[in-house]
């Protein structure tokens, strides 16, 4: 188990760092907000972090990816979740990128992965069908018509589908609306006919989509791996974006802590650093434990998707249930320790809060992820 | 590489020779363990082969200096000796204050001549220590501590008492915090050695909520210590006293909480026994809830053990993670108790005889025992301030 960094992955770090600060920083978040941005991230940027790399971290060279892998991205992930850094990163690169490169021919291999990894393309999976992640409860079905398929259903939630170029739709081709086989995967032009897509605007100021799907024609070639077994590729792909999701949960928690260390030690009231008063030392000192934890679990769960390790899915709902809640409680106390301030607009720690709520819904709340748990591990 | 194999192989060789039979099964209860020390009772011959054995080639305390009796191993070599102790499920051959405290501080901090005298008889289990710190009137603040050791000429005369001295009515000799200097705090501590058999020396035993009676208060009265028995510089004291307490700190947080019965049991097959299961579901949702976030945090917890020995191997130091063993570890402890005699109900809260197993009575007993994990070797809030002070340098 590498819990440890090599020097490789320590440059990475670095440069991502530098980067997040200096083209992403929390501004940018807030430019995008206040000009009601149409996409809701910076195009230039997610140009730029293709061009270093960032998107083609999982792909391999022949697709003209950089193959750092999963502890890569993950060190990527984490440094743009201390700046807040809005990117089709978790829809295009971690969902969409390894379920193609999971389960795609050679055809969509070729067409698709090259096609991320030059950060041409913006993908988005559409899956939910409610308020509740529920990857297997799947009403929109998809019809075959001769070799060729018809779908017609609702999703929710569809991150960056607003701006989605390609959509991977999960639909029902058999089975009863629970069951786990019968899903099939395809991928759609988002521009097809019959594609509805709403934008909906979330609380952390980045977009998902309701998309309605009416009779939509698909080919044959759109299928993505098997007909009814989508459900063991969207498990997998799940559980490289819930540890992705930890990741730069990760970087935002860390963020809110050493900002919040700071103002404990610059903030005076009765004439002293608030950060002198037994209350606020001892909560803060039992985060800090907390985070220590959290980064241990992100560090094995990255590391157990690089060497296919088989409890990737034990330890990436251990790793989604803790740092959604610890997120929670970090911007909380975060927020409580800023006093009025941290009510304000102009403090960040609110954009912290906002997004720890919506990355905590995604793909799994710790509920789900401890329900998970607890059932993978037999009880 | 090739020099430890070799190692490896003639190690194997000595412990399949050496390690008594009943030396490679499980201890059965507390009174197992082998604490050594003039008033030693073995009601098994074989665990005093076992640790003269051991104690002949140093390997009670396998790291420590040839020249003190003690093993004189590398790390690497050490860490084949455990993996090889481990494969054969030996038992410790000795459980020690003296190795786990005392001998490190002694080896960091006494003349050549202490060395020579303390260390040989601790690796052979001669002689049974324990730690004079804790007092009425000093507890979480310890350099408060009024123990007075007067300088007699030849001598110091000790006068004062001690509280929460773990086994002082078995030790042989106390390590021992005295005040040579009243007009200073932390300034004014120093650390003295003395024989138990001293005159002057009384230890009572303290009945404790678990119906045991592991700690003693301690009394000194007029006791004649030599000055040859003062390790450091008189007034110095406190330093080797923290650099101690870490070492406590990691037996408290390591080894200590792995020992309390029922300590490896699985929650869910006791909840399963206990409760009954739907489709392979522990029956209550709610007492399921409880036992997944327990294992979760368990389960982090041994994470973060793992990283940081791995970030030790990796010559990146001890990190800052370390501080929070202690806190996490114990309190992690008591959840777990908590949680067991929740999940056993009322057969968990018996206190002896009819109507239990020995498991659940030990259970309780221990669920009592834990309590005092987040107690002694520094509180739970003593260490908070700590992580608050020294790792987030917070203002005082």
């Amino acid at each position: 188990m590498a819990l440890v960094l090599t020097e490789e992955q320590q440059l990475l770090r670095d440069t991502a760092t530098q980067f997040f600060q200096e083209r992403a920083p929390i501004a940018n978040l807030r430019k995008l907000r206040d000009t009601k941005d149409a996409d809701g991230f910076d195009r230039a940027v997610w140009k730029e972090m293709a061009d270093l790399g960032f998107a083609g971290i999982l792909t391999s060279e022949k697709y003209g990816g950089t193959d750092f892998g999963p502890v890569g991205l993950g060190l990527v992930l984490e440094q743009s979740g201390r700046t807040l850094a809005a990117s089709p990163l978790v829809s295009t690169v971690l969902v969409c990128g390894s379920a193609v490169q999971l389960a795609g021919s050679a055809t969509q291999r070729q067409d698709i992965l090259s096609a991320i990894a030059a950060g041409e393309i913006i993908m988005a999976l559409a899956l939910e069908e409610g308020a509740h992640h529920n990857p297997t409860h799947i009403t929109t079905k998809a019809v075959a018509e001769g070799n060729a398929f018809r779908i017609t259903g609702s999703k929710t939630f569809v991150l960056d589908g607003h701006v989605a170029d390609k959509l991977i739709v999960a639909a029902r081709t058999s089975g009863d609306v629970n069951a786990k086989s019968g899903i099939t995967l395809f991928i759609i032009d988002a521009k097809a006919k019959g594609v509805t897509i709403t934008r909906t605007l979330m609380v952390d100021n980045r977009n998902a989509a309701n998309i309605t799907f009416d009779n939509v024609s698909v080919a044959p070639d759109a299928v993505l791996g098997s007909v009814d077994g989508g459900s063991d590729v969207i498990e997998q792909v799940l559980d490289i974006a819930r540890i992705g999701l930890a990741a730069e949960m990760l970087g935002s928690i860390q963020e809110v802590f050493d900002t919040t260390v700071v103002y404990l030690k610059e903030r005076k009231q009765f004439g002293v650093p608030i950060g002198s008063f037994q209350a606020l030392k001892h909560r803060i000192a039992d985060l800090f434990a907390e985070i220590e934890l959290c980064r241990s679990v992100v560090l094995d769960a990255l590391s157990a998707l690089e060497a296919r390790r088989n409890d990737v899915p034990l330890i990436a709902s251990l790793a989604k249930a803790r740092l959604s809640d610890t997120a929670r409680r970090m911007t909380n106390e975060g927020l409580q320790m800023r006093g009025g301030m941290g009510m304000t607009d102009q403090f960040d720690i609110g954009l912290f809060m906002k997004r720890a709520r919506v990355a905590a819904a995604t793909f799994g709340d710790a509920n789900f992820h401890r329900d998970r748990y607890a059932t993978l591990e037999g009880f | 590489m090739e020099q430890l194999e070799k190692f490896r192989q003639d190690t194997r060789e000595w412990l399949e020779a050496n390690c008594p039979p009943t030396m490679r099964t499980p201890m059965a209860s507390e009174d197992d363990t082998v604490w050594g020390g003039r008033k030693a009772t073995y009601k098994n011959p074989e665990a005093k082969l076992w640790l003269d054995r051991m104690a002949s080639r140093g390997w009670t305390v396998p790291t420590w200096p040839k020249a003190y009796g003690g093993g004189g191993l590398t790390k690497d070599e050490n860490q084949i000796l455990q993996s090889e102790l481990r494969r054969i499920k030996a038992r410790s051959p000795l459980s020690s204050f003296g190795i786990w405290m005392l001998g490190p501080a002694l080896l960091e901090y006494a003349s050549e001549e202490q060395k020579q005298k303390f260390l040989p008889p601790i690796v052979r289990g001669e002689i049974r220590w324990c730690q004079g710190y804790s007092e009425p009137g000093a507890g979480s603040d310890l350099a408060g501590l009024q123990t007075k050791a007067e300088d007699k000429g030849d001598h110091y005369l000790v006068n004062g008492q001690k509280i929460w001295t773990s086994y002082a009515d078995k030790a042989d000799w106390i390590f021992c915090l005295v005040r040579t200097d009243s007009t200073k705090k932390h300034d004014g501590i120093s650390f003295l050695l003395f024989d138990m058999d001293s005159p002057g020396v009384e230890a009572r035993p303290i009945s404790m909520i678990s119906g045991a009676s592991p700690f003693c208060e301690t009394f000194f009265t007029d006791v004649k210590v030599p000055k040859s028995h003062l390790v450091g510089e008189l007034n110095k004291g406190w330093t080797i006293a923290k650099r101690l307490l870490q070492h406590e700190r990691d037996m408290i947080s390591g080894m200590g909480l792995g020992s309390g019965v029922g300590s490896s049991a699985s929650l869910e097959s006791l909840a399963k026994d206990y409760f009954g299961e739907s489709n392979g579901k522990v029956a209550s949702a709610a007492l399921r809830e409880h036992i997944v976030q327990q294992k979760m945090d368990g389960k982090a917890f041994a994470l973060t053990l793992q990283r940081t020995t791995e970030e030790a191997k990796a010559g990146q130091g001890m990190g800052a993670a370390s501080s929070i063993f202690k806190y996490y570890g114990t309190e992690l402890n008591k959840r777990r108790y908590e949680l067991m005699l929740e999940i056993m109900g009322t057969q968990g809260l018996g206190w002896t005889g009819e109507g239990f197993t020995d498991q659940e009575i030990g259970v309780t007993r221990s669920w009592l025992r834990s309590k005092g994990n987040s107690i002694e070797g520094g509180t739970s809030e003593v260490q908070l301030n700590v992580v608050a002070k020294r790792v987030l340098n917070l203002p005082d």
